[in-house]
Formats: structure tokens, C-alpha cells, sequence
């Protein structure tokens, strides 16, 4: 038998950060075998499974060199033999595209904007194969053809922008497929995509990989995603491998403690546990008898106050068409629904349904075009300008992404105190900081955070910072839009409990608008499927999931990653 | 919620102050040797200004203490003799003419005469470290007390061009529609006119003088400035932030200035410094063209105004003291405020 297409053996990868220092990436501090090491297999799918900052990226793009300048590699990284490390710039490059390719995480910024895909796709073929300029048409018309695009003829001619998300990660895959690598890189491919284009990718990749009979180097933190795909898993935390095995043995016997946490901390469609556990509390309970979080979420009022009421609102754009002329474009038309006191309304659908700008109409950070919001018995659309600072207070947003939605010059308690000094809530600024403390200390941050900047915390506690600050003004109502999707699979646990924690205590009702079903359907009571501005079903969270209505829903459901099933592959 | 520290409450008096964002700026900046060598010299210039303003430096420069186009020490004196003082002495011996001359009796009284009022002239140097003009005043002193006017002129013509840029681009940028189509117009008209041509009319109506150059730069400059921090709050307005605060019930204003601004401040600082040394540059030309400033004052464009006459003579030296003094203040300032835009810059944190 041969050896391993790829062997990675010790490797170890720090970063020269000026003045002396160094921050270790990948692989520990200590000599020989601290490092990363394991083996990809020819014709094999291996994944690697971490959060960010676990080093799995770093230690994929160290096999092609493509490191930052001050990167410092240590170990061995072996090619059918041949150490990469000491390859010189020119074996390598002979090596990149041509025997190992890379798909990266954001089609939108990986193809150029100002080529046609043709002119993108043709270029590694003439330039590695040497094929003439119609040789090379004709090979991308049928790579195109290959990776599932409708019409690649027609498509050959278009610019990157005329693509939807999902094609372009398609034209990034037939582009590293243009060369029939040995080896595909597939760094995230489909973190930046809706669940049914995720979907699709990873049915793409599998079919590519037994026709092509290529290795895919899979990274990823969602382990449930892999589980799907890959043959063996390469878990990593902290730049270490905590355990490698067969993906059967992962998912089925789970031997460290960390993977049977990433295990547990995905919401999904099976079981519907009170909480989530998360990585420490996990880690934590292992010696104990498995302390279960398992006990019933205690039945909601049904007949709780109704806080919300939408009544057939709609929100167009006018796009303009040629010279004078102005197309109608109706992002949101005829929504209704009752949100209940301490209840939650999850809204579901792909992007471009239309759910974040029916969210952000609630809250009239757009106007929408007709339609009746009745908050509490009022109009929301019908109140004059300083009713309405009055009622934005009692319904907040928090947004998708955390690393955008602070405003990074001021500090937290900058942050927290604004809102309140702008509602007149506490008497004075010594009053207002003691709330924020506070509030502070509810979502889960040390008081500490108070005096710092943004930059200094992680996602998660971001976005924490972000609840914190939507609380500060008491609101009855919270407007969840995508509040989860930008996080890790584990941070993301930690974020829902503390949702399901506050809005235990404080009765808040939550408009939580996500695609991935598995997530609305833990924290909701009410599922909205929304499908080109139109909520196409409507019904309580089980009821979903037991029996979807339409076909879209269906198609929904189909597409959240349930992880490694037994019997699920030949 | 496993990791909250309900101890944290007992130090909260204690808690420590994070480093802000003007402390992590400083110390990247001290990081930047070159930036903080030109910050240095721009210092020493600061204090250059102060004290000529102050009147400890260069306060007689109007005083003509040399002679006319005197060289620079190191050159050494010209040549007394090799000077064409006109006509060439006559060959042969002198002729005593003192027997038909009528007024011979009284040369001796008269130079006694002379005598007495001599002491009163100061002799004339024959040499300045950097040279004199025409009329024998020190170049080295009108260079410093140029470097107050030009400098001066720069700075404030940049600041109230920043100014005006900024609060209409902040306008324009934020509410767009109605608004930023009339500010768009005044735009198109500024810009449509030639620079040149806009600076003349202006100097035209406002007329001479320091004042008037700061309000003739300020007027036609700010356009530039107008455009990109347009673009930026048209960027930022959008952002998710911008969003939260209009959540949480922050007015137009404050989430303009409060949220934005601090968060564009980079790129107007360094626009400004930008700014600031192409309005030194264009003091230099308006002054040259005698729009500049009067003519009791001096500048570094008045300065070269006059070496165009002294060239032709050979005598060069004013326009070499010129053009070093603004070179070095300029390629300071710009190596200064770049460095200052790296180490203000909210993208690159993170990055160290």
C-alpha cells in the first residue's frame, strides 16, 4: 500500500508579532510531538472540526505556504514524500491549483469582480495545461456544466455579480477543479451560504470527489456539517488535535471530552432539550452522571397577553429601470402574525425572503409601505415622531453580526449608559453606570468589561454586549435578527441559553428571525416560513418539524446537517 | 452564565481602565521610528514659530545688516576687486592735480568732517550664514519668519477647509436624497470651475493678505475633503451600528457626530494633513503671482518671488533657504500625519 497522499507530522506554526514576540497559532510550546499531526488519505474526505482561533485554517494553509510573511512553520509536511516545508517558491507554485487547490469561504471576494467567469475559469487552464484559448473554453463550459450551473454557455459571459452566492461558490469549485487536483482545500466553503445552498455544495463536493477521485481537506466548526461528508475527523482546540479518528467512531464513541461537547451544543431537529449544553458545563459534568439537561421546558401560557400584532404588512423598493421609469420590488407583502408575552416567533427562510427587512420595519428602521404594527394596543405606524422615541424604547433589535454592531470608539459602558441617557432612565450617570454594571452581570460579562473597547472581546461576548445594551431600556419586545448565525456552534449554545434564560426572567417576547431551522425550532413556540417576501406556512414549532405543510419548508428541513447517521452511507 | 464572577462586584471600584483608543494609538505611533523622527522635527518647527511669533527669533529681519546679495559664509566674501564696481582703474602713475584743483585747500577738512560722522553707520557684514538678498537682510531670518506665515496660512486655510468638508459631506453622506442632490450641486459647481481661475476671482473680492489667503484656500479647497467623508458616512450610515443606535433612539445629530465622525476621524486627519501642505504649496504660488501677502510681510512664496530676479544674478542662495525650509517641513508633516492615520486606523488593530 502507498503512504497517505498528505502526512502532516509535528507541524507547529507560530507568528512573529515584532519586538521578540511570538503567538503560537498551531501546536504547543514544547519539542517534539506538541505539534499537529495527521494523515489524508488518497481519495478521502478529512475534516477538520474547531472554533475560530483553534488553528484549523492555519494549519490548512501552511501545506501550500500561503501564511502571512511572518509566519513561522515548524515539523514536517509531506506530499507523497516530498517535504513542502523545504519546497522552494517554485515547487510550490508548481504544486498550487495544479495538484492542490483551495476553496475559501467568501465567493464573493475570492473571484474578481471585473472578469467575466469565463476569462477566470480559462486562466489556470491555459496557464497550468497549456491548452489553446478555445481548448480552454470549452473545458470551462464543461466544468460549469459539471458543478451544476444551468446554461454554463451563457454564464461563461457574465460577471461575478450576475451569480447568486451559491453559483459563485460553484465557479470557486469548478475553478479549483479545472486542473483535476489530488488534493481540495475547502476552507469553510459554506459558512457564508443559506443551509439549502449548503446543502447543495456538500452534495456537489461528495459527487466531485468519488468522480474525480480527488482527497477534499474539509474545514470546518460545525460538526454536525462534517459528519455528513467526511471520512475521518480531525477535531482541534487551541491549536491542538484533541482526537482524530474515523468519522463513525467520532460521532458514535466520542473519547474526549471537548468532542462530545461540540457533540452536544448543536441544536437539533431530534430531542428538544430545556438548554444546550455548553463546551466548560460539559466538560465539566463528564465526571458527574451526565447531569442532564434534559427536563421539559415548562408548558408557556398560551393565553399570555398578546405584546405584537402585524396586520398585512407589506415594504416595497423602487428600483429604478432605465431612464425615468421605476420597478416595484416587494420585499414584504401581507405578513400577519400575534407575538404573546414571554413568547418567541421564530421567522425562517433563505436570504432574499424578505425576513431581515420585515424585521427591520418593525422597528421602523425602514418605512414600510402599508400595513398596521400594534404594540400594545397602538399604531405603530401612525405615531408622530416623539410617541415614537417613547415606543422604541419597548421594542430593541439585536443584529447578526456582533464584530459590526458596536460602535468600536466607544467603550461598553459607553456603550450601555448612551441608551439610557437618551431615554432619561436613572436619574444620573452614577445611577445609569450601576444599572449597566448590572446588566452587565445578567448577560453572563465581568463588570470588568465595563471600562473596555469592543476590539477586546470575542464574538460572543459581543454580542452579549449587544442583548446587554437592548435591555438597558427594558423593552417588551426583542427583534432577534439573525442574532446566532455569525457565531461558532459552541458560542452559539451559550447565546440561546441566555436568550432562554432572560426571557424566562424578564417575560420578553422575541421576533427571531434565522435560517437554520434547527435554531428557531429550539427557541420557538411559533414558526413564520417565509419564501420571497410571502409567509408561505405558519404553525407552532413541533408541529413543523412533525409535519410540514409546503414543499419549501420541507426543503428547509431537509437541509439542516444532522451529523454522522448510521447506515446513512453505503 | 458558567462564567459569570459574581465576586467581580467586589472590585468593581477597581476596575481597570482599558486602554482607550488614543493610548493605543500612542503607542503604536511610538512604534513608528520614522514618524516619530518627523514628529520630532514637525515639534521643533512648532517651537520655531512660537518663538518667532513671540519675537525671540528673527524679529529684525526687516533690518538691512549686510551687503547687498551677500553670499553665504561658506562661499566667503566676494572678491572686492572682482567686483564690477564700473569703470577700471587707469593704467600708469597718479597724476598730482592737487596744484589746479580749487577745492584741494579743503579735502583735508573735509574728511575730518567725515570723521566725526562715521561712527554712526554699523559696517555691513560681508558674509550671512545663509546669504542675503537685494537689499542685505538676513535670508535666514526671513526664511524663519516665513516659516510663521506660511505655516500658519497651511494650517488654518486646512482647518477651515476640513471644516466646511466634513459638515456638508457628513450632510450629504447621512441623509442623502434632497439634501445631498443640492450639495452634490454646489459640489459640481466648485469643481467645474478651474482652480486657478476660482483662486483669482476669490483674491479678486477678499484682497491681499493673510486673512484673505486662509479664506481664498479655504473656499476653493474644501471640495476634496467634501467628497471622500461623503463617501464614508454613506459607508457608515448603513453600517449595523449606526442601525443600533437609531434602535435604541439616537437622534440624526448624535449618531452623526458622536457615532460616525470618531469612526471616520482617520480619514479626515489625514485629508487635512493633505490638505494643510498643498495650501502651503499654494501660498508659495499665490504669493508668487502677488495675490499673496502684503508686501511688509514675508513668506516662503514671497521669498521666492524674489530669488526669479536674483537668479539671473547668480544668487541663488534665497531660493536654496526656501525651498529646504518647506521641503523639510512638508515631507515631515506628510511622514508625521501618515504614520498618525496607521496608528489611528481602526482596521489595523487587531493585526499586532
Amino acid at each position: 500500500m502507498m503512504g497517505p497522499l498528505l502526512a502532516i507530522q509535528d507541524l507547529q506554526v507560530a507568528f512573529r508579532m515584532g519586538r521578540g514576540k511570538r503567538a503560537q497559532a498551531v501546536g504547543g510550546m514544547g519539542g517534539a510531538g506538541a505539534g499537529v499531526s495527521f494523515d489524508v488519505a488518497e481519495n478521502s474526505t478529512v475534516a477538520l472540526v474547531g472554533e475560530s482561533g483553534s488553528g484549523k485554517s492555519v494549519t490548512a494553509m501552511s501545506v501550500l505556504g500561503l501564511l502571512p510573511e511572518n509566519a513561522e512553520r515548524r515539523g514536517r509536511i509531506l506530499w507523497q514524500g516530498r517535504d513542502l516545508l523545504q519546497a522552494s517558491l517554485r515547487e510550490l507554485q508548481a504544486l498550487r491549483g495544479r495538484e492542490i487547490a483551495c476553496v475559501f469561504q467568501d465567493p464573493m471576494s475570492s473571484l474578481n469582480p471585473v472578469f467575466t467567469i469565463g476569462r477566470q475559469l480559462a486562466e489556470p487552464l491555459r496557464k497550468h495545461l497549456g491548452l489553446s484559448a478555445r481548448q480552454a473554453a470549452r473545458r470551462a463550459e464543461e466544468l460549469l456544466a459539471e458543478v451544476g450551473i444551468p446554461e454554463p454557455a451563457r454564464r461563461l459571459a457574465s460577471h461575478p455579480h450576475e451569480l447568486s452566492g451559491g453559483q459563485q461558490q460553484r465557479v470557486m469549485i469548478a475553478m479549483a477543479l479545472a486542473c483535476e487536483p489530488r488534493l481540495l482545500i475547502a476552507d469553510e466553503p459554506t459558512t457564508a451560504l443559506d443551509v439549502t445552498i449548503q446543502r447543495q455544495i456538500l452534495e456537489l463536493l461528495a459527487r466531485l470527489k468519488t468522480q474525480h477521485r480527488m482527497s477534499v481537506l474539509f474545514i470546518s466548526h460545525d460538526l454536525a456539517l462534517v459528519g455528513e461528508i467526511a471520512d475521518r475527523v480531525v477535531v482541534m482546540r487551541h491549536g491542538q488535535v484533541r482526537e482524530e479518528g474515523p468519522v463513525a467512531q467520532i460521532f458514535a464513541q466520542p473519547q474526549d471530552a471537548y468532542t462530545k461537547a461540540l457533540l452536544a451544543c448543536r441544536p437539533s431537529l431530534e430531542g428538544n432539550p430545556r438548554r444546550l449544553m455548553v463546551i466548560d458545563e460539559h466538560i465539566a459534568a463528564q465526571g458527574r452522571n451526565g447531569a442532564s439537561a434534559e427536563a421539559a421546558a415548562p408548558a408557556k401560557d398560551p393565553d399570555a397577553p398578546v405584546v405584537l400584532e402585524v396586520k398585512s404588512l407589506a415594504k416595497s423598493f423602487w428600483l429604478r429601470q432605465g431612464l425615468f421609469g421605476r420597478r416595484e420590488f416587494k420585499a414584504v407583502q401581507d405578513v400577519n402574525f400575534r407575538l404573546r408575552r414571554g413568547h418567541t416567533l421564530g421567522v425562517v427562510g433563505e436570504s432574499g425572503s424578505g425576513k431581515t427587512t420585515m424585521g427591520l420595519t418593525l422597528l421602523r428602521l425602514h418605512e414600510p409601505t402599508s400595513g398596521e404594527v400594534i404594540f400594545d394596543g397602538r399604531n405603530l405606524l401612525a405615531l408622530t415622531d416623539r410617541e415614537r422615541l417613547a415606543m422604541r424604547r419597548r421594542i430593541q433589535i439585536v443584529f447578526q453580526n456582533p464584530y459590526a454592531s458596536l460602535n468600536p470608539r466607544f467603550t461598553i459602558g459607553q456603550t450601555l449608559v448612551e441608551p439610557m441617557a437618551i431615554h432619561g432612565i436613572g436619574a444620573d450617570t452614577a445611577e445609569r453606570e450601576q444599572r449597566a454594571r448590572a446588566l452587565l452581570q445578567k448577560v453572563g460579562l465581568d463588570a470588568r468589561a465595563f471600562g473596555k473597547y469592543p476590539h477586546e472581546f470575542s464574538g460572543g461576548q459581543r454580542q452579549r454586549v449587544a442583548i446587554a445594551r437592548c435591555l438597558t431600556l427594558s423593552p417588551e419586545v426583542l427583534v432577534l435578527d439573525e442574532a446566532v448565525s455569525a457565531l461558532d456552534v459552541s458560542v452559539q449554545a451559550q447565546v440561546l441559553n441566555l436568550l432562554k434564560d432572560l426571557q424566562d426572567e424578564l417575560r420578553l417576547a422575541y421576533v427571531f428571525i434565522s435560517h437554520d431551522l434547527a435554531v428557531v425550532r429550539f427557541i420557538s413556540d411559533e414558526v413564520l416560513v417565509m419564501k420571497d417576501g410571502r409567509v408561505v406556512e405558519r404553525a407552532g414549532a413541533e408541529q413543523i418539524l412533525a409535519a410540514p405543510k409546503e414543499e419549501y419548508t420541507r426543503r428547509l428541513l431537509a437541509a439542516v446537517p444532522r451529523g454522522w447517521q448510521p447506515g446513512a452511507r453505503a | 452564565m458558567s462564567a459569570v464572577l459574581p465576586a467581580a462586584a467586589a472590585d468593581e471600584g477597581a476596575a481597570p481602565a482599558s486602554e482607550g483608543v488614543w493610548h493605543a494609538a500612542w503607542r503604536r505611533f511610538r512604534g513608528d521610528r520614522v514618524g516619530l523622527g518627523s514628529l520630532l522635527v514637525v515639534l521643533a518647527f512648532v517651537l520655531l514659530i512660537a518663538a518667532a511669533a513671540l519675537g525671540l527669533v528673527a524679529r529684525d529681519w526687516q533690518d538691512e545688516i549686510a551687503v547687498p546679495n551677500a553670499p553665504p559664509t561658506l562661499l566667503g566674501a566676494r572678491a572686492p576687486a572682482g567686483g564690477g564696481s564700473g569703470i577700471e582703474a587707469p593704467k600708469g602713475p597718479n597724476v598730482d592735480l592737487s596744484d589746479i584743483d580749487p577745492l584741494a585747500p579743503r579735502y583735508r577738512e573735509w574728511d575730518e568732517r567725515a570723521r566725526q560722522y562715521q561712527t554712526q553707520e554699523r559696517p555691513k557684514a560681508a558674509t550671512l550664514p545663509f546669504g542675503g538678498d537685494r537689499l542685505g537682510r538676513d535670508v535666514l531670518a526671513k526664511a524663519i519668519k516665513g516659516t510663521e506665515i506660511s505655516v500658519f496660512v497651511g494650517v488654518a486655510a486646512a482647518l477651515c477647509a476640513t471644516l466646511i468638508g466634513t459638515v456638508l459631506g457628513a450632510l450629504a453622506g447621512f441623509f442623502g436624497g434632497r439634501a445631498g442632490d443640492l450639495l452634490e450641486w454646489v459640489y459640481n459647481v466648485f469643481e467645474s470651475i478651474p482652480n486657478i481661475l476660482l483662486i483669482f476671482a476669490f483674491a479678486a473680492v477678499v484682497g491681499r493678505g493673510v486673512e484673505g489667503v486662509v479664506v481664498i484656500l479655504a473656499l476653493t479647497g474644501w471640495t476634496g475633503m467634501y467628497r471622500q467623508v461623503r463617501a464614508e458616512f454613506m459607508k457608515h450610515a448603513s453600517r449595523e451600528y449606526v442601525r443600533s443606535a437609531e434602535a435604541i433612539g439616537a437622534s440624526a445629530a448624535s449618531r452623526m457626530f458622536r457615532h460616525i465622525l470618531p469612526n471616520v476621524s482617520h480619514v479626515i486627519l489625514v485629508r487635512m494633513s493633505l490638505l494643510a501642505v498643498g495650501f502651503i504649496k499654494a501660498e508659495v504660488i499665490l504669493s508668487y503671482l502677488g495675490l499673496g501677502v502684503r508686501v511688509d510681510q514675508v513668506s516662503w512664496g514671497t521669498m521666492l518671488a524674489e530669488a526669479q530676479s536674483e537668479l539671473i544674478l547668480g544668487y541663488w542662495w534665497q531660493l536654496v533657504t526656501a525651498t529646504l525650509f518647506m521641503a523639510v517641513f512638508v515631507t515631515a508633516f506628510s511622514l508625521a500625519t501618515d504614520a498618525l492615520r496607521d496608528a489611528l486606523d481602526p482596521r489595523l488593530r487587531g493585526l499586532e
